[in-house]
């Protein structure tokens, strides 16, 4: 399987990855030698076989539905990694023009 | 008796208790050691000098008044740079992550420090501990310390080399295709990778969560039971750690592995292997039989799709757990005109090739129409393949085979190869599909480097793999070798 230039500009849209024009090529020719590579699982026999998502066997592991609230200085330091806040609010570009 | 930084965590907790040294003088010397030689190798991302100088003065005082811990009170490990420590910087290997500064500890991470550990600093690995060479690091490589010009493996090979090096005694690295085993394997000491929910993921910065575990690197497999007791266990904040038995005394006769059955699986040495490798695990499967086990060949078919099972899975984890990475609450955020320009530029910048790579390869596999042919098909694979080897285990106790199909080769020689570079983790990535513990321990040299034999165990049987482990070490002696450096 081996995928074009448009596909991998459609991957990196996909991802929300820019890719220098020199990469386009590389990447190109590597993820199509890896999709190559797994695409033998096609021959795998899987009739009657449900998806394993994990191995752990567990579902809805559930807890209480309350807030755990993170101690001050906890806050803080979660705080102090925003890129951009107002106060005590993490700031973003507009979502919406 | 060898160097203070060259001790097992047994040795040194001996001799603490025994007051012939103490925390503050080990720790010293793995920090001097860590000036005089990382230089070379480059295991380490950030020491934390400050903060270990203290905990030790503080175990060394805690002894004094007669309220020492257990054994790892006072012993100074290294703990992989992906795992969140308060008050460390935690960088992943990655330019995205540069100045990030922990908020909170890693479940393992405090364990550790419960435990009375004294964390000496953070170690390389490859960014977002995707890679098998610790060469996709943004921060450079680590060297491997038997062979300067060669790669330590990966991703965890900052944790491996630092041991290796004397800078420690101990680690923490994390395995999601054979990241512990592989690096252990490169430079001769052991790794295990316990039962996937033995150890919580909290404060793991997640790659692929269905695959990843914390685990110990350490001088001898006695060492990392003593690690994994310490940060084992249920944890609320991870709801896939388990609530299984902790670890326990396994089966076995009070010496010797009589009554043992190991199984050899014809796939695991099928060609593909380097010569050296095959002869030193062909020895140490012999020294196995010779304490008293049972060697059996055995096939498990499905492992030959594991690799391709496991490159499907594991870039659409990656693809999606890193889409947390998007320059809006923490890390690098390069500005541009509007939100999409701002996640293209920060994760086109912050990002390295690799980890790229893989992100795109798991959005392109999830993506409409590509779904059903590779991740239900993936999983649907895993879920055959996890069958296949339960049954196996069923008829065996244990499974035996090589860590790794070759020696630590050149530094860059497989970089811009993806596919080559994927296919040293043959041997490890069944282990992770199905879930199961495994280790890694010394076995001899091939053209002087080491080699790793790996033992995989059933689910939840870590126990038994690292006594098995431990009593092949009471036996051999390549366990003991350290590196000119």
């Amino acid at each position: 399987m081996s995928l074009s230039r448009e596909e991998i500009l459609k991957i990196s849209e996909l991802a929300h990855i820019k890719l220098a024009e020199d990469e386009i090529e590389t990447f190109r020719g590597q993820m199509s030698s890896v999709l190559a590579y797994v695409g033998q699982l096609s021959e795998v026999d899987v009739e009657g076989i449900e998806p394993a998502a994990h191995i752990t066997g567990v579902s809805n592991v559930l807890r209480d539905d309350a807030v755990l609230a993170a101690d001050p200085a906890t806050r803080a330091a979660l705080l102090d990694e925003a890129p951009a806040r107002e106060g005590d609010l993490i700031k973003v570009k507009a979502v919406f023009k | 008796m060898e160097p203070l930084h060259q001790l097992t965590i047994r040795q040194a907790a001996d001799g603490l208790r025994d007051g012939k040294f103490t925390s503050l003088q080990l720790t010293e010397a793995c920090l001097e050691r860590m000036r005089s030689v990382d230089g070379h190798v480059h295991a380490v991302l950030e020491a934390l000098e400050a903060s270990a100088l203290e905990a030790a003065k503080a175990s060394d005082a805690r002894r004094a008044a007669g309220g020492a811990l257990g054994a790892l009170d006072g012993i100074p490990l290294m703990v992989k740079d992906n795992m969140q420590m308060k008050g460390s910087r935690t960088t992943a290997g990655s330019k995205i992550l540069e100045g990030y500064k922990s908020p909170f500890d890693a479940t393992a991470v405090a364990r550790l420090a419960a435990a009375g550990a004294v964390i000496l600093g953070k170690a390389n690995l490859d960014e977002f501990a995707m890679g098998s060479s610790t060469e996709t690091s943004a921060y450079g490589p680590t060297r491997n310390p038997w062979s300067l010009g060669k790669i330590p493996g990966g991703s965890s090979g900052g944790s491996a080399a630092a041991l290796a090096a004397g800078m420690c005694l101990g680690a923490l690295g994390s395995d999601t295709g054979g990241s512990i085993r592989q690096p252990a394997a490169m430079c001769g000491v052991t790794g295990f990778k316990p039962t996937y929910g033995r150890v919580s993921r909290y404060g793991l910065l997640s790659m692929a969560s269905s695959l990843d575990q914390i685990g110990p690197f350490a001088r001898t497999a006695e060492d990392a039971a003593l690690i994994l007791e310490a940060i084992e266990g249920e944890d609320p904040l991870d709801s896939t750690s388990a609530s299984r038995a902790r670890y326990a005394a396994p089966r076995l006769p009070s010496e010797g592995l009589k009554g043992l059955r190991v199984g050899l699986p014809k796939e695991f040495f099928a060609e593909g292997m380097d010569d050296g490798v095959r002869a030193r695990v062909e020895e140490a499967a012999k020294e196995i039989e010779r304490l008293g086990a049972e060697l059996v060949e055995v096939s498990l078919p499905s492992a030959e799709r594991a690799l391709a099972v496991y490159y499907v899975l594991m870039p659409c984890e990656v693809s999606a757990n890193l889409s947390r990475y998007d320059g809006m609450r923490f890390g690098l955020s390069v500005d541009a005109p509007g939100l999409k320009e701002t996640y293209f530029e920060t994760r086109g910048q912050g990002f390295g090739r690799e980890v790229r790579r893989r992100i795109m390869l798991g959005a392109h596999a999830l993506s409409s129409g590509y779904y059903e042919a590779y991740y239900l098909q993936a999983q649907k694979v895993r879920a055959k393949m996890k069958a296949e080897f339960d049954a196996l285990m069923r008829d065996v106790d244990l499974l035996l085979s090589p860590t790794s199909p070759s020696v630590a080769w050149d530094l860059g020689e497989k970089f811009d190869d993806p596919i080559a570079m994927y296919l040293t983790d043959i041997y490890t990535v069944t282990v992770n599909v199905v879930g199961a513990p495994a280790v890694s321990v010394p076995c001899g040299f091939a053209n002087d480097l080491p080699v790793g034999l790996q033992l995989i165990g059933k689910a939840f049987d870590d126990a038994l793999v690292l006594e098995t482990a431990r009593r092949y070490q009471g036996a051999t002696e390549w366990h003991l070798k350290r590196p000119m450096l």
